[in-house]
């Protein structure tokens, strides 16, 4: 078990060197000068252009620039500074509650509504529910991102007004919205898995010995179909967590939230490789490490799976 | 007398003043499928008594055990739809009975161990756990002492390191134990009637021996009635004390297990004897009997077993022969019972010896 975590960690570091040098020669690629785009249309002595692009070494082949970032990265923990000298660390610092709030309120929403909807819809199998929940979730799924986040405001924001249409200025219930947003696509996926797995696992062998043990139908629906049926949703979940900051960048947009995700957007206009990588980087680290602790949960949860 | 007491006068081996723990009486059971109502189970009549042993014989798609998850009431319903009849568990109809009494019964009276082991016991739930929750449910144990008893369970039946092996999960043991542990479960709370279906079939044939041992061993020590449901022709022999031999939903032929291996009173059952391969035989070809069963959602007319019958007449083909006593404790459904128990029955088909020429019989088996 150390060792399998232990090769796992191991296996984020090559991940890792690859992703972020992947973004930064897709950020590199992007045609123009960031130091005109810094500037607009202000003048801008030679002296200080010369400046800049040697602090940031861009007038260095691209392979260089990348070693000198992963350079400053491992000896000086830097991961570099905004074209206004801002250091990207500051950035993630200031930014990371909100996407992190965000993605904990939408975890929350599509686990419970996808679960509750999933086992309801298997125990009530081909009536008025199960119909209900088949239609809605491939509605969700089928929609694009945008149209339910503008449907939403529109709904909820302006007509009804119960929560705000943008910012984080009201507490949680500026996440809301945006959350139900993010939510939507993953809980159709969840509510449809929960479905068909517990439909399984209750026609399965196991369940129909807890029925001859004499159990009551829901004890043996819930200790022994939910329990099985319940593994790959955690599976899901966590994958689809891992994700999320993905996500995070339209929706975050949509309605406005100063998270990582509307960041990257704009450093992604303005140029600004340095925030760019270190914001994905941030984003792929996550992602590996929470699919490691889905995996070492799985484990948890079916005896069956051997860590080698 | 009437067809009704034929039928329900099926009590092989009864002995006089003695209640039956459980009595099925003219049960018929259908499933709804697409190609039209399945008759799994027409009319099914036998008794059981505490100590003994019931064989129900028969090949795939008898009926077998439809019987066993009717009794249990686990059967899948719908599609399964229980067309009539009476389970009597100590006189009690379980078929009417009311779900929460009928739950209190099973498991803790009538319990059932299944065939395969591995996908029966729930694979994420330590054996011990399984066990003991039969203590916890049915008894309201609180979880320790339930342990303690499911630790005595599985040293009762057998499993080295009891103690030690009860957190382990279904997986970590191999078939036999596995099957071990479901019969601890199934006798924990020392039930009246066990019924066993083909609890030997998914093992090596060292490992059947010994779980039939065992069983038998069981049954004696609790005095249960233990329902044996089977293919397997040897398993029986050992350990039945009377067998009914299942074909198409319908006993065939009843008898204690001397009479019936000794003088079978049904083609059907002569069949099945004689496809038990012989060491002594020198031929060397299986002897199965020619033809298929009959599909359920369309039976023949007159006896079900008429088309793959030697010694078949025109009267099988309309008139369904009905169960009767050919001899003291004997019953069979044929209407040359008699001939064929005494073995003078006449053939009206060639017997084929590879199971190649199919039901007609009108083909020669390529030699």
């Amino acid at each position: 078990m150390t060792r399998y975590i232990i090769r796992r960690l191991l296996q984020f570091i090559p991940v890792i060197l690859i992703s972020t040098l992947i973004v930064y020669a897709l950020v590199f690629a992007i045609p123009g000068d960031p130091i005109r785009a810094l500037a607009g249309d202000r003048p801008m002595s030679d002296a200080v252009r010369e400046t800049l692009r040697e602090q940031y070494n861009l007038d260095d082949p691209f392979l260089i620039q990348y070693f000198k970032y992963i350079w400053g990265i491992v000896t000086a923990l830097d991961f570099g500074s905004t074209f206004n000298g801002r250091p990207v660390t500051d950035i993630i610092e200031q930014r990371l509650p909100v996407t992190a709030t965000l993605a904990l309120v939408t975890l929350v929403i599509q686990t419970i509504m996808g679960i509750i909807a999933g086992i309801l819809a298997a125990l009530y199998r081909d009536r008025f529910f199960d119909r209900f929940v088949q239609v809605s979730t491939v509605t969700m799924v089928a929609l694009p991102t945008l149209v339910i986040g503008f449907l939403l405001q529109l709904i909820f924001g302006l007509n009804l007004g119960w929560f705000p249409i943008a910012g984080v200025n009201n507490g949680i219930s500026s996440y809301i919205l945006p959350a139900l947003t993010m939510a939507a696509v993953s809980t159709g996926i969840l509510a449809r898995l929960v479905r068909s797995e517990l439909l399984d696992a209750l026609k399965s062998d196991y369940v129909r010995t807890a029925t001859a043990k004499g159990m009551k139908q829901t004890r043996v629906i819930t200790r022994h179909g939910l329990r099985n049926s319940l593994i790959p949703a955690v599976t899901f979940i966590g994958a689809d967590l891992a994700s999320m900051l993905g996500g995070s960048i339209i929706v975050e947009t949509i309605f406005n939230l100063p998270g990582l995700g509307q960041q990257v957007f704009a450093s992604i206009q303005g140029q600004e490789g340095t925030v760019v990588v270190g914001i994905v980087t941030l984003f792929v680290l996550f992602f590996v490490v929470i699919n490691l602790i889905v995996d070492l949960l799985y484990g948890l949860l079916d005896p069956r799976i051997r860590y080698e | 007398m009437t067809e009704s007491q034929t039928s329900t006068g099926f009590t092989p081996g009864t002995r006089p003043g003695d209640a039956p723990l459980l009595e099925v009486k003219d049960l018929q059971v259908e499933f709804r499928t697409k190609a039209g109502v399945a008759k799994a189970i027409n009319g099914l009549n036998f008794t059981l008594h505490a100590g003994e042993t019931l064989a129900i014989l028969g090949e795939s798609g008898s009926g077998k055990s439809v019987t066993a998850q009717t009794i249990m009431g686990i059967l899948d319903m719908p599609p399964g739809r229980i067309a009539g009849g009476e389970i009597r568990y100590r006189g009690e109809d379980l078929l009417t009975m009311d779900e929460e009494s009928r739950r209190k019964l099973r498991g803790r009276k009538i319990a059932m161990i299944f065939q395969d082991a591995l996908s029966s016991l729930n694979p994420v739930l330590p054996v011990g756990w399984q066990i003991a929750e039969m203590f916890r449910v049915h008894r309201g144990m609180k979880r320790k002492e339930a342990r303690a008893k499911a630790v005595e369970m599985m040293q009762r039946v057998g499993i080295p390191g009891a103690e030690e092996r009860a957190g382990d999960f279904p997986h970590q043991f191999s078939g036999g134990m596995r099957q071990r542990i479901m019969i601890a479960m199934a006798i924990a709370l020392d039930p009246d009637v066990l019924i066993a279906d083909e609890p030997t079939t998914a093992l090596d044939v060292t490992v059947q021996a010994q779980v039939m041992r065992l069983l038998k061993d069981l049954q004696t020590e609790f005095n249960m009635g233990l329902i044996l449901i089977t293919h397997d022709l040897g398993v029986v022999a050992d350990v039945a004390d009377k067998i009914a031999v299942m074909y198409s939903g319908r006993v065939m032929e009843a008898a204690d297990v001397y009479e019936i291996y000794g003088k079978p009173g049904h083609p059907y059952t002569q069949g099945l004897l004689n496809s038990i391969p012989r060491i002594d035989d020198e031929g060397g070809r299986l002897r199965a009997i020619s033809g298929l069963p009959p599909s359920l959602t369309d039976m023949p007319s007159g006896c079900p077993f008429n088309p793959r019958c030697e010694f078949a007449t025109d009267r099988c083909t309309t008139e369904r022969p009905e169960l009767r006593l050919v001899a003291e404790g004997h019953l069979s459904a044929c209407h040359y019972a008699e001939d064929v128990y005494a073995g003078t029955a006449t053939r009206t088909r060639r017997p084929s010896p590879t199971g190649a020429g199919m039901i007609a019989g009108s083909e020669e088996a390529p030699e």
